[in-house]
């Protein structure tokens, strides 16, 4: 079988569609250059009816939307999960991860919290914090610019509380909180615990003509039909096209490789189309890898020549180290005080949480390094799969007996309707080197291509930190009258800590620095060994931070984006 | 009124006309809506999960004896009650057939536990399950229905985990029924714009907002007005 070349030469071709991919895309057709969009699922418009779960009730699927086909329920928007059919990946006995891939235009964007934290001044210079990691080679001043315009390019709300750590923006307004986050606002305050309005990509009012307001049905996760949420095809992609870009979207095209030249520069990318299963080449005077932290850096791996014989960029033998995701663990509980609710009204509200907690803690007081902040859930959700099941459980709570049948079992689903509150911890685990993807020579997806092997383990840091989160969630139930559900997690378990990878924050796998020795890009997010290549994804990033990677992706994609037009227009790459 | 007609109405409310459907722009000034674009053809499956349903649904898990058994003893644990009717009328002995083939783990359980239940009513009243009176219905259900809470159910008789799976499903595919949902009272799945807990429920549950917090927060009067900023970052508009 041959491989097929076209003949087209773009300025720019751009692997993979998420968030970083489609603010490059967003950037680099606006300006005027010829666009190719590679991504490996196929075109994805939360506006289509086809394709639209939002809106939807449970009983219009037969199974009530349990997550069968879909790890997070078959509303989810999200084609593909933890697996991927034909599309493999393997794991290091006695480690753990677990790869979220979303395989459609927009990618994880379409179903993501839409959680929009921006990193703070001290989140880039996690070593001259404390003394792990590394500092990032560019701190917040540098990226700041580029939050503000994300914030008013795509619209996140929140609100100014002038937090050193966790910035100022230029938000929209965030909406009332709902009864069971009052409850959690007051237990907070009990425990001197912070609680601000959450700062989330989601419409509360108007921020131009093409995208529509939320209108509160709680369904984010379903991408939103009127574009009143951040998706990277609503708010990036198809706005590119609508305003003259030249933009070619290769669907179900899953890049194999990126083609380099005698010279070691990038010529293109090779990819297959998974319809006919054939090899094809496209050639573009620069490649942007956007296919997420761990599938850019096995492309990156996969692109073997005489140039760079241990994979593109990989001259310092560190793509796919420093591999890390937030650490995650949570807790819920049973709230008498919001037994016996009134459903007179509509408490959908945006999809998600309208309330937070930042990081509060003080590190130097505690037995580890770094922070969480916590999410809440709860309230008067729409029935789906597994409502009313163990319905009178909490009756334990009153010395009643559990179980039976009846009418009665009409009272208790209303009685306790509402009263359950969660909460979630997403923290900042330490980068290290000995947490990596590498390339599992033994298999192969259906495509043909060499598949990642995982290799990750939690250190006692990111387990104390759980310990901490688990203490936490049981004094903030405590203090809001309720009672912890289920055995709270010990030492055996962790305390609960998710497995890496569950909380799909991964980052760090391309690292950037100013030493090629010791990174993978530079601070442009440019590879050090092919200046015509750029990593837009969570690839880069030194470190997590106890906040959610998008917006930083953003942000860093436009500001390497304008560092392409640049070096473009200067014909210096 | 078609659902479609009555999710137009509810976003387009009074005053905003100029909505629009996708596609075509809306009239910023002043409305700020988009028409959410429900087709009730679809329910967002892909074409691999499209058929993968066809295929659950061409297999039959239970027989016709089984699926009436279904249907009775669903309607014992949660009878039907005007105006909302009960498990039939929210067909949740499919939504249980459906289940059962959909996570196969489930099989075991609810076929072995239909032939328990059988088996039990012949041998104390002659009769299968379905064919007993509501008397002897509900006395065999009065031994299987407790259990211990402290306990793993996996570690139970399989009758008693039978009955925990059966009302489980039972609750769950009634309050996710149309009916179901009108008995529970949900007001969501509807757009609407929310301005915060109505006060009578504040009350109720001895909460109140914070003044100062409400002032942050949305002013809905002016959600269509497009945002503008000062350099500081302060909303202008």
């Amino acid at each position: 079988m041959q491989i097929i070349e076209e003949s087209e030469v773009y300025d720019v071709i751009i692997v993979g569609s998420g968030a970083g991919g489609g603010m490059a895309t967003k950037q680099l057709a606006d300006a005027g250059f010829k666009v190719a969009v590679v991504e490996a699922g196929p075109y994805f418009d939360p506006a289509d009816p086809k394709t639209m779960t939002q809106m939807k009730w449970p009983y219009e699927s037969p199974r009530r939307g349990a997550g069968t086909d879909r790890a997070f329920g078959e509303w989810d928007m999200s084609y593909g999960d933890w697996e991927v059919d034909g599309e493999p990946y393997t794991v290091e006995p006695g480690t753990e991860f677990k790869w979220w891939r979303s395989r459609m235009l927009g990618g994880r964007t379409n179903h993501w919290g839409r959680i929009s934290l921006r990193f703070g001044p001290k989140d880039f210079k996690g070593k001259t914090r404390d003394g792990l990691g590394d500092d990032w080679p560019i701190g917040y001043d540098d990226v700041k610019p580029y939050y503000d315009k994300v914030d008013k390019l795509i619209g996140v709300f929140g609100t100014n509380e002038g937090m050193e750590n966790d910035p100022d923006g230029f938000f929209l307004p965030p909406p009332k909180p709902r009864l069971h986050e009052l409850f959690y606002i007051n237990g907070a305050k009990k425990s001197g615990i912070p609680v601000i309005p959450s700062r989330m990509s989601m419409l509360t009012k108007k921020i131009n003509n093409d995208r529509g307001v939320c209108f509160y049905c709680g369904q984010c996760s379903r991408s939103c039909s009127v574009y009143a949420d951040f998706s990277s095809g609503s708010c990036l992609i198809f706005p590119a096209q609508k305003s003259g870009g030249q933009v070619k979207l290769y669907v179900n095209s899953m890049v194999r490789e990126v083609t380099t030249n005698d010279e070691g520069k990038a010529t293109g990318v090779s990819y297959i189309n998974k319809e006919d299963r054939k090899e094809y080449k496209l050639k573009g005077k620069v490649v942007v890898l956007a296919a997420s932290a761990c599938s850019s850096a096995r492309i990156l791996l996969n692109s073997k020549s005489k140039q760079h014989p241990n994979g593109l960029g990989n001259s310092s033998d560190l793509v796919g180290k420093y591999l890390h995701d937030s650490t995650g663990a949570s807790a819920a509980g049973f709230i008498p005080g919001l037994m016996d609710r009134k459903t007179s009204y509509n408490e959908d509200g945006v999809g998600g949480m309208h309330v937070y907690s930042p990081w509060w803690g003080d590190n130097s007081k505690l037995d580890f390094p770094r922070g969480y902040h916590i999410e809440v859930w709860g309230g008067m959700g729409q029935p789906n799969y597994g409502f009313g099941f163990n319905t009178n459980d909490f009756n334990k709570f009153f010395g009643l007996k559990v179980g039976g049948y009846g009418d009665s079992l009409r009272d208790d689903v209303k009685k306790y309707y509402g009263s359950v509150v969660g909460f979630g911890g997403r923290g900042e685990g330490i980068a290290r080197k000995d947490n990596f993807c590498e390339i599992d020579p033994t298999t192969l997806d259906e495509y043909g291509i060499p598949v990642l092997k995982f290799n990750y383990k939690w250190s006692d840091l990111e387990k104390k930190q759980a310990k901490h989160m688990q203490d936490t969630f049981e004094e903030l139930i405590h203090n809001m009258g309720g009672h912890p559900l289920g055995e709270k997690p010990g030492k055996e378990s962790d305390y609960g800590l998710l497995a890496p990878g569950q909380i799909i924050h991964e980052v760090g796998t391309t690292r950037m620095g100013n030493d090629p020795k010791t990174s993978v890009t530079n601070k442009f997010n440019q590879l050090h060994d092919a200046d015509n290549v750029f990593i837009v994804d969570a690839g880069p990033f030194v470190s997590q931070a106890d906040k959610n990677c998008t917006w930083t992706i953003l942000a860093l994609s436009w500001r390497a984006s304008d560092y392409i037009i640049e070096q473009l227009k200067q014909q210096n790459i | 009124m078609d659902r479609r007609k009555s999710i137009q109405t509810i976003i387009l409310g009074a005053g905003a006309s100029a909505l629009a459907f996708h596609g075509c722009k809306a009239d910023g000034a002043t409305s700020g809506e988009t028409l959410v674009n429900v087709d009730e053809k679809y329910f967002g499956r892909t074409p691999a999960e499209l058929e993968r349903l066809e295929k659950l649904n061409a297999e039959e898990l239970f027989n016709a004896r089984e699926m009436e058994t279904i249907g009775v003893l669903s309607t014992v644990i949660l009878p039907p009650k005007e105006p909302h009717g009960g498990p039939l009328e929210a067909n949740v002995p499919e939504f249980i057939e459906f289940m059962g083939k959909d996570i196969p783990e489930l099989k075991p359980t609810l076929l072995g536990g239909l032939m328990w239940l059988d088996h039990k009513s012949n041998t104390e009243f002659g009769v299968e399950f379905k064919s007993a009176t509501l008397e002897q219905q509900k006395q065999i259900c009065d031994e299987i229905c407790w259990h211990d809470p402290e306990v793993s159910l996996d570690e139970q008789p399989l009758e008693i985990q039978f009955f925990a799976l059966m009302r489980n499903l039972t609750v769950c595919g009634y309050y996710t029924s149309k009916v179901g949902i009108a008995d529970l009272g949900y007001k969501g799945n509807m757009p609407n714009v929310w301005d915060g807990v109505p006060q009578d429920v504040l009350d109720q549950h001895g909460v109140a907002y914070d003044p100062d917090w409400i002032a942050k927060c949305v002013d809905q009067s002016k959600r269509g007005v497009i945002a503008e900023w000062d350099e500081q970052g302060n909303l202008l508009t």
